[in-house]
């Protein structure tokens, strides 16, 4: 059950600024700024990675290197060409051994926590979350561990499960998404400084919500995630992602990938709160998030739910995935894209249908403010064995004033003649009446549109476990700030 | 005492066009008004005036509420300082449930006079004894506000907004449009239990049947921009035997 009925936090909400842009001063431990082969070197030798991980890595590098003019073009997006070269890519904060507990870990870390409205001591108590924080690239603060491990669950960053759980990472790192996949998954294979793994064995149902915060902190680092889900034989795991960044003058590069593995009558949902910075309301700033996000369905009877609320980065590149590889599998994808100012956000989905009776669903809301352009782009494909195949896709776009856009790009591919899809998409305004009739009820005209955009969006805020619902909620109202009167 | 509502030669334009030609009008505290008139006449758009609707511009003649000029204020400030508006065509918002529409609206006007809002409990409990009242389910204010209600169900959650909003003017815009006999009496029954010594009622209406369950105390005839003829009860009966076409003519010569 989500607390979707309140909305009295949005009115607070909607007039705040960007309220995450502060910076913590820690000094990092940085990597010379550029990228080469020894940067690549130093990043391994850093986490003290055995042999095969550099290897790994190393020939991702060269792959990229000889990739390097093909940047992606084809989504619809602008902005002017990044240099690699002029970017740090390793930053860590100082520290001397592992904190064992919270009380070891860095006091302003935990005054960041504190800001961004999560203390990790009341979210131990209270939600019975564990959180993996990953801060500049290291996670320093890991809870939960006991109860999960007691389920045989492992959660831990993946530096430290290629430390410790080789095998598991040698067998999945890159099977979903493999290094030459695309441009920035292939820099990413190379550069990735951290991210999450998880482990979930055969038979468990995974006792607790999982949950990362990444915060980009130290300027010009471009981050470059990496996580890993795997869900055993008949287990169930639900993760949540959320993320806010500092305020920034120059932009910040983001490209993250994220790999979901589902076996036989296994359920990954994974759900995603983005609040990056977007930049000012001229555009100045902001983060570019590029992001390579796929599950793999690959047992019989599997399901992985992508859901995802994007609010913040200037720029969004991000096509979360599912490949329905085992019979009867299902994947869905409930999204939420909010820009506002000059934001530019290219989200979408692909569904790949291999196995039989496979079925897919997607549900995409799009909300274009301001100057900001919104893309919805994605495939729908339907191989020659899949006999059966099922899809649903509903695309709604609301526009809110005259400067903004809306566009809708599905691509529909169909090798099986048993195979039904069906594609359903609106475009649509908030009407003087609806607003007439909100204020003459006693809304202010920002808390009215904040109202409507999240009726808009409900289909999708109703997927979201219940702490995600309420914090999505407020970030509607945020992002949504001067796009109106 | 000072009246509620006081209208002195109001003018206004509709997309440049001026539809209200001086308007007077006085009510006070305790009364039921009705406004009648033919289609066209300007009925609408003098609630909607009221309300403050964009594009509606007032280009003469006052509008006092409550001893202060109302023509400056923005919507939702009117909504807040007491003057509710029961639309003649109720909107959808979809996605959004009754009750948290309703908790947002009633939470705005609570902290507009500087009292505490009410939490989820204290509301719900509040809404459910106006429920009763009103014979509405809570399953009809837990669906999306207005979206697939039949014409009835619209009135009538316009008539629990106004219950739980306790404005002191209320403006009800063709309530009766649109409803069956029986939607009829429910939505009067309605109106009538929120008559109040301290509250000023406006019902513009095209027809008379309405007036047979809601009693007004005076009637005004509205035809081409303005009140041509007021009277009691008993005007609107002659009306309705005679229909508007005397009268109108009469306010052409």
């Amino acid at each position: 059950m989500t607390n979707l009925s309140e909305s009295e936090t949005i009115g607070a909400a909607t007039t705040e600024k960007y309220k995450y842009g502060f910076v913590t001063d820690i000094d990092s431990d940085m990597a010379p700024k550029g990228l080469n082969e020894d940067i690549v070197r130093f990043i391994s030798a850093k986490k003290n990675e055995p042999q095969w991980m550099l290897d790994w890595r190393l020939k991702a590098f060269r792959m990229w290197l000889d990739q390097a003019d093909e940047e992606p073009t084809w989504a619809k997006v602008s902005y002017p060409k990044i240099d690699f070269q002029d970017s740090y890519y390793y930053a860590a904060p100082k520290k001397k051994e592992g904190p064992k507990s919270l009380d070891e870990v860095d006091p302003k870390l935990l005054e960041t926590y504190e800001k961004l409205g999560i203390p990790l001591y009341e979210q131990k108590m209270l939600a019975g979350v564990a959180v993996d924080a990953v801060f500049d690239s290291v996670s320093v603060a890991t809870t939960f561990k006991a109860e999960l491990e007691k389920h045989g669950v492992i959660f831990c960053s993946i530096s430290e499960a290629v430390q410790k759980h080789p095998e598991l990472v040698k067998k999945y790192l890159g099977s979903v998404v493999p290094a030459a996949d695309n441009f920035y998954a292939t820099l990413n294979s190379a550069v990735f400084t951290d991210g999450s793994f998880v482990y979930v064995p055969e038979g468990v149902r995974c006792p607790m919500e999982l949950s990362t915060y990444f915060r980009i902190n130290a300027a010009q680092t471009g981050q470059f995630e990496r996580t890993l889900i795997i869900a055993d034989k008949g287990s169930y795991v639900s993760y949540l992602e959320g993320c806010t960044a500092p305020m920034r003058d120059e932009h910040q590069l983001h490209a993250a990938v994220v790999e979901l593995v589902a076996m036989d009558d296994a359920e990954i949902k994974y759900s995603t709160v983005q609040n990056w910075y977007p930049g000012d309301e001229n555009g100045v700033g902001g983060i570019y998030n590029f992001v390579t996000k796929r599950g793999a369905c690959r047992g019989k009877n599997s399901k992985i739910s992508w859901t995802q609320v994007e609010t913040g980065s200037a720029i969004t590149w991000k096509y979360p995935s599912c490949i329905l590889q085992g019979d009867n599998s299902v994947g869905e994808f409930y999204s939420i894209a909010i820009t506002n100012n000059r934001q530019q956000a290219d989200t979408g989905t692909k569904m790949i249908h291999m196995g039989k009776n496979t079925k897919s669903r997607i549900i995409s809301k799009g909300i274009s403010a301001g100057k900001a352009d919104s893309t919805y782009r994605g495939l729908v494909k339907v191989m020659p064995n899949a006999e059966g195949a099922r899809n649903f896709t509903q695309c709604d776009s609301l526009l809110i004033g005259d400067k903004c856009g809306a566009h809708t790009v599905p691509y529909i591919e169909v090798r099986n003649k048993t195979a039904q899809v069906e594609h359903e998409a609106t475009t649509s305004k908030i009407s003087e009446e609806q607003l007439l009739y909100c204020r003459q009820r006693g809304l202010s005209e920002e808390d009215a549109t904040t109202l409507i955009v999240n009726g808009f969006c409900r289909q999708v805020l109703q997927e979201l476990p219940m702490e995600f619902a309420v914090e999505a909620q407020k970030l509607v109202g945020i992002s949504l700030e001067g796009s109106v009167g | 005492m000072t009246p509620i509502l006081e209208i002195k030669n109001l003018h206004a334009l509709v997309d440049g066009k001026e539809v209200l030609k001086g308007i007077d009008l006085v009510i006070n505290a305790g009364e039921m008004h009705a406004v009648m008139g033919p289609n066209g006449s300007g009925k609408s758009t003098l609630s909607y005036v009221l309300a403050g609707r964009e594009s509606y511009e007032v280009t003469g003649g006052s509008i006092t509420y409550m001893g202060k000029d109302l023509t400056g204020l923005e919507r939702e400030i009117r909504a807040r300082e007491g003057i509710f508006l029961a639309f003649q065509y109720p909107v959808e918002i979809p996605g959004v449930a009754g009750t948290t529409f309703l908790k947002t609206a009633y939470n705005a006007i609570r902290k507009h006079r500087g009292e505490k809002e009410l939490d989820a409990m204290q509301f719900l409990k509040l809404i459910r004894e106006k429920q009763k009242e009103l014979g509405i389910t809570d399953e009809m204010v837990r669906r999306p506000v207005n979206v697939g209600f039949s014409g009835g169900e619209k009135k009538r959650n316009e008539m629990l907004q106004m219950a739980m909003l306790e404005p002191t003017l209320a403006i009800l815009d063709e309530t009766d449009s649109g409803l069956d006999i029986d939607a009829l009496k429910t939505v009067a029954d309605g109106i009538n239990a929120l008559r109040h010594p301290a509250r000023a009622m406006l019902m513009i209406t095209h027809y008379q049947r309405l007036l047979d369950y809601v009693v007004p105390d005076f009637v005004h005839v509205l035809a081409n921009g303005k009140i041509v003829r007021s009277g009691d009860k008993s005007l609107a009966l002659e009306l309705e035997k005679e229909g508007y076409g005397n009268i109108a003519a009469e306010a052409a010569a």
